[in-house]
């Protein structure tokens, strides 16, 4: 049953890493995890969720707001995107590297649409990693600890 | 005038030049300024050409004015004199009239007398053609006169309107003249003109006038030209009166009037008489002669010339012939139109021509050096656009060898976790080779992306103190399963005054030394591969003891190639040898000169010219035999050339290769309060005590393999001597006041008479001074060692396998000697187990707004064994970071908003700085500091973008350096390893 699980959280860890949602630093993450620190990646990718709902809300307003302050819109997308490349997020990445791009040309439209990128990336993950961690919670035991080392 | 031209001429050049000069950095002023120019000059020079015409035609007409002037009044004069000469014998003639017509009662002369003394004195008058005597009667007298005469006082004036030819002329047919006061018939006439005779003068018009002025004036009176009768010619008729008495001069002209007898007159006959003076001249036939009387101006009578109307050059000479009233003038003009201007027109053309030519050159020149400055431009645009794209494709180059990085990555750690998995032997075989064939790939993009960064030129060394011996030591491990496989000997050699510690990039040196090595390797069969380190001055100052290296003398004595010939062309060389030590001793600076020596096949003399571009090899048949890109050297080169060395070689083909270069570092060992991160660099250091004192002799007749040995020995500390034979051994042992604790064996020597070897063995058995020295054979390759052993069973020598490396080497005397071990770490040990060590219970600081990050960042540290403190804002690390504090160090991200990380470095920096100050001056104590009185906390900057301007930035600010987002191990150890 536990070889099977691990099987299993291997595989859909290969599917995320394969389909581009996370990279290596996600692995690294998991390498950080120990005794020590048995549930790092989770906790760290919790904070991640509450630190982006709050940044995405934040975003959404300045947005929603006219004129369109782009230089504080760029702040804000920068520490999403910082937190997103910490935990290997690089779907999310990408979308918040083309969104500040976008803020650079002072594209609103481009700003928008990309938005809507960011947060559907940003959905998908979050609904991907849930299941992860609800297979590595089933399994019992940190699987990721393992995956990371060989 | 010319030579003001030409002044004028090269003043103008040397302006334009002057002028092209300034302006040549303007190229479109240039070009209109230059148009201008040009059209001006043109222009100038055409005026000053039609004006030098100008000039030199009227020179000419000037001079041909003057000389028809001075020929014109040439001839005037001579007329004026010839006419007065008549003159002046007609006035004789009436003098002789009035003495012996007048004066003699009867009358001296009659008309056969007047004819014939007339016509004999007609040379002295030659342009008149006739006188005649006219004597004054009053009607009173006519009646009388007529009778004494015999013929009757006829009119004139009918024979003025009808001029007669001379052949029908009858004088009869002539009218009386009517009856008038008083008359004046002719009365003696030459015999050329008998017809006037019995004609009154006075009824003539002309006459009459001429008469009556000639009367009153008592001078000679000129008429108007008229028709003279008989001859049709055009003449002027002069007239003097002959007077009764001689008169004072101041009578009045009634008195004369009164006292006049007679007229006497002359026919002129102008036409002949300017036809014989012309003849008479040379160059008659130059000029037309028109004479013309001009008493009433607007009416002038020509009374010679033809009347041909020329509005060209004329001159006009007065005429004086004794008359007042009347009014003569010579009119002159030239026969022919004057000629062409050809002098004129030549030069001015000619100038044009000159200057035009002048022009066109100019022009010429500058519209070649527009074109020059275009195609240069072009070229340069050209030129910008190939580099861009040079540029653009190694930054291509970089960026997919860097994209391909990461999905490589991905395979291989996939490859990895499917080793875990269980698999049989056949997967097991796949998946290794798939693994293999992914870290050559890796490896291969790893060298195309540093070409590229190269190329670029983002490719930065480092900076950080290394250890020499060890690296080496390193890459001969890299090496010795190959070496031993193809049974090639491989030694390094490092010189003495090679320091311990330097700084400088050991990765890219690494990479230099191995990919040397591994080019030797590649092309080497059989023989030796050397490596020796020195520094340049130590080579300069001994290339006459390096003579040693001879060809026969070797490490394996195969011949080689001069490796002095390799470093010839270098410059550190060429340079004279006395100021090159002292500028190199006079700093920090080493310069290590670095020779890679094989016996290989060598590198074909067609060849050596490209062995260093990029891509290139020596033929396309040896990357089928050997592998490899062929970029390893070109990279070399660069990375040699960033550290300011050179690097060079010598080839020679079935003899091998000596590839040298030169580098140059910062001494390590200057500073000492650094000195704790060498412990981890410098591996070989814990064993070298426990080898302190002891003696090692080294047997070997090659006294560079010796050289190695005995280098290699001595890094462990112990003394070592050399012998060149078995048997010089036991006389040494015997003979020498130390005790020998091993004999080291050079397997050759061992293997040339196996029963030497035997004896030496049995002779060492039974030593008996003391602890026998241990016995250990330096071999070559494992399998030969094996063969040998079996044969000298008697007393097994420990066997050591080449190459030699401090640490190998060290381990091997350790098991044979029974010293302890300590468990010193081993040589490829992983940089994170040192970072542990290093991390292990320090206190550092993390600071980041994002607490991600934090999260992430004191994730990794805390792996490490660090004690972590995070704060979320720059604010909070500058209170933290207050001394005094335990922190040892500080990662600070470096965009937070508020107070991002540089300011925060910079107030941290300050309030240190400010409390060091106090500290220093005894205004705070140094007890309430922690006993430390230079607060300095180690900041790094925690950076996703790692770009040069970031990392300077940080430096400005005070930070200690950066590490990258996400953490790598290896550059974190890095980092914190200059600091704790």
């Amino acid at each position: 049953m536990d070889k099977n699980h691990l099987q299993r959280q291997l595989e859909m860890k290969r599917s995320l890493l394969d389909q581009g949602y996370l990279d290596e630093q996600f692995i690294q993450l998991e390498e950080l995890e120990d005794g020590d620190n048995p549930n790092f990646v989770e906790e760290t990718v919790t904070t991640f969720y509450a630190n982006s709902a709050r940044l995405l809300q934040n975003i959404e307003q300045a947005l929603g707001s006219r004129p369109i302050d782009f230089t504080a819109l760029d702040n804000c997308m920068h520490q999403f995107k910082s937190s997103s490349t910490s935990i290997g997020a690089t779907r999310v990445k990408k979308e918040c590297t083309l969104f500040m791009e976008y803020c650079e040309a002072a594209n609103a439209e481009g700003c928008i649409r990309t938005f809507r990128q960011v947060k559907q990336e940003h959905a998908s993950l979050k609904t991907k990693l849930e299941n992860y961690f609800k297979l590595a919670r089933q399994g019992g035991t940190s699987a990721g600890g393992h995956a990371g080392r060989s | 005038m010319w030579l003001k031209w030409w002044e004028k001429i090269s003043e103008n050049s040397w302006k334009i030049q002057h002028h092209y000069f300034q302006y040549i950095g303007s190229k479109r002023v240039a070009k209109a300024w230059w148009r201008k120019l040009l059209i001006a000059w043109v222009l100038g020079w055409t005026v000053v050409s039609l004006w030098i015409f100008c000039y030199m035609r009227l020179q000419v007409t000037e001079k041909r004015k003057e000389t028809l002037a001075s020929m014109c009044d040439e001839r005037a004069r001579m007329l004026q004199d010839q006419f007065n000469v008549s003159m002046n014998h007609i006035q004789a003639m009436s003098i002789m009239i009035s003495t012996f017509h007048h004066g003699k009662n009867p009358s001296a002369i009659d008309q056969r007398t007047f004819a014939r003394y007339t016509e004999r004195t007609a040379f002295e008058r030659p342009i008149t053609s006739g006188v005649a005597y006219a004597v004054r009667v009053l009607h009173s007298e006519r009646e009388q006169f007529e009778k004494q005469q015999g013929w009757t006082i006829k009119r004139m004036d009918t024979l003025e309107q009808n001029p007669v030819h001379e052949d029908d002329y009858a004088p009869e047919a002539l009218e009386p003249s009517p009856i008038r006061e008083e008359y004046a018939p002719v009365i003696f006439a030459q015999d050329t003109i008998s017809h006037v005779v019995s004609l009154d003068v006075l009824s003539g018009k002309e006459d009459r006038e001429n008469v009556l002025r000639a009367r009153s004036s008592g001078k000679g009176v000129l008429t108007a030209p008229f028709r003279l009768v008989k001859t049709n010619r055009l003449g002027v008729i002069l007239t003097f009166a002959v007077y009764k008495t001689d008169l004072s001069s101041n009578v009045t002209p009634k008195e004369r009037i009164q006292a006049t007898d007679g007229y006497l007159g002359g026919v002129f006959d102008i036409e002949s008489l300017v036809e014989k003076l012309l003849q008479q001249l040379a160059s008659k036939q130059t000029i037309l002669v028109n004479v013309y009387d001009t008493t009433d101006h607007s009416h002038p009578i020509s009374m010679y010339g033809s009347n041909v109307s020329d509005d060209g050059l004329q001159h006009v000479s007065t005429l004086n012939f004794g008359d007042p009233i009347r009014k003569h003038e010579m009119h002159c003009r030239f026969k022919q139109k004057p000629p062409w201007p050809w002098l004129a027109i030549t030069t001015s053309v000619g100038i044009l021509v000159i200057a035009l030519l002048v022009g066109y050159i100019f022009h010429a020149t500058v519209n070649r050096i527009a074109k020059v400055e275009d195609d240069y431009h072009q070229m340069m645009e050209l030129k910008k656009r190939a580099e861009a794209a040079d540029v653009a494709k190694s930054q291509f180059l970089a960026t997919v060898s860097h994209e391909i990085r990461t999905p490589m990555n991905g395979v291989l750690g996939m490859l990895d976790m499917l080793m875990d998995t269980v698999l049989d032997v056949t997967q097991q075989d796949y998946v290794g080779t798939a693994q293999a064939s992914g870290k050559a790939l890796v490896s291969l993009i790893n060298e195309v992306l540093d070409q590229a960064k190269i190329q670029s030129g983002r490719l930065e060394l480092e900076a950080m103190r290394f250890d020499l011996r060890a690296i080496l030591d390193d890459v001969l491990s890299l090496f010795s399963g190959k070496s031993q496989e193809k049974g090639v000997e491989l030694a390094v050699y490092i010189s003495d005054q090679v320091p311990e510690m330097l700084i400088g990039d050991p990765g890219r040196f690494r990479q230099i030394i191995t990919n040397l090595m591994g080019n030797s390797m590649k092309f080497t069969e059989k023989g030796h591969i050397f490596v020796t380190v020195h520094l340049v001055e130590e080579v300069i100052g001994s290339i006459d003891v390096e003579t040693e290296s001879s060809s026969k003398n070797t490490l394996s004595g195969f011949p080689v190639a001069d490796r002095r010939r390799s470093w010839e062309g270098f410059k550190t060389f060429s340079r004279e040898g006395s100021t090159c030590p002292l500028s190199l001793s006079s700093s920090d600076l080493i310069n290590l000169i670095v020779s890679v020596e094989d016996t290989g096949v060598g590198i074909p003399l067609e060849a050596h010219s490209r062995v260093f571009t990029p891509f290139m090899q020596v033929g396309p048949s040896i990357s089928r035999t050997h592998g490899g890109t062929g970029i390893g050297l070109s990279i070399s080169k660069c990375l040699v050339g960033l550290m300011s060395g050179e690097i060079g070689f010598v080839s020679i083909p079935k003899i091998g290769s000596t590839f040298t270069f030169t580098a140059v570092f910062t001494n390590g060992c200057s500073n000492p309060n650094e000195y704790k991160s060498q412990q981890i660099d410098n591996k070989s250091n814990p064993a070298s005590s426990e080898f302190q004192g002891m003696t090692a002799l080294v047997v070997d007749h090659r006294p560079v393999r010796a050289k190695v040995s005995r280098y290699h020995i001595q890094r462990l500390g112990a003394h070592v001597e050399v012998v060149s034979d078995l048997n010089q051994v036991l006389p040494y042992i015997s003979g020498g006041k130390t005790v020998t604790n091993m004999i080291l064996v050079e397997q050759e020597i061992w293997d040339r008479d196996s029963g030497i070897s035997a004896l030496f063995t049995n002779n060492l058995k039974n030593f008996d001074r003391g602890i026998p020295p241990k016995l250990f054979l330096l071999a070559n390759s494992i399998g030969s060692s094996r063969t040998n052993a079996a044969t000298s069973s008697v007393y097994t020598p420990l066997i050591i396998t080449k190459p030699l490396r401090t640490s190998m080497l060290a381990a091997s005397l350790q098991r044979a000697m029974g010293v302890e071990n300590k468990g010193n770490p081993r040589n490829g040990e992983l940089p994170g187990l040192s970072l542990c060590n290093l991390l292990l219970g320090r206190k550092i600081l993390i600071v980041d707004d994002n607490n991600v990050n934090l999260k992430v960042a004191a994730g990794a540290l805390k792996k490490y064994g660090a004690d972590v403190v995070c704060a979320d804002s720059g604010k909070k690390a500058i209170s933290l970071l207050k001394p005094p504090h335990q922190f040892d160090a500080c990662f600070m991200d470096v965009q937070m908003p508020e107070m991002d990380g540089f300011e925060a470095t910079r107030n941290i920096r300050c309030m240190e700085h400010s409390i060091n100050n106090w500290i220093q001056h005894g205004e705070l104590s140094v007890e309430a500091y922690a006993n430390i009185s230079n607060w300095h906390v180690p900041i790094l900057a925690m950076t996703a973008d790692v770009i040069q301007a970031t990392h300077e930035e940080s430096l400005k600010c005070g930070m200690d350096g950066y590490v990258s987002k996400p953490f790598e191990a290896q550059q974190l150890y890095r980092e914190v390893s200059r600091f704790l």
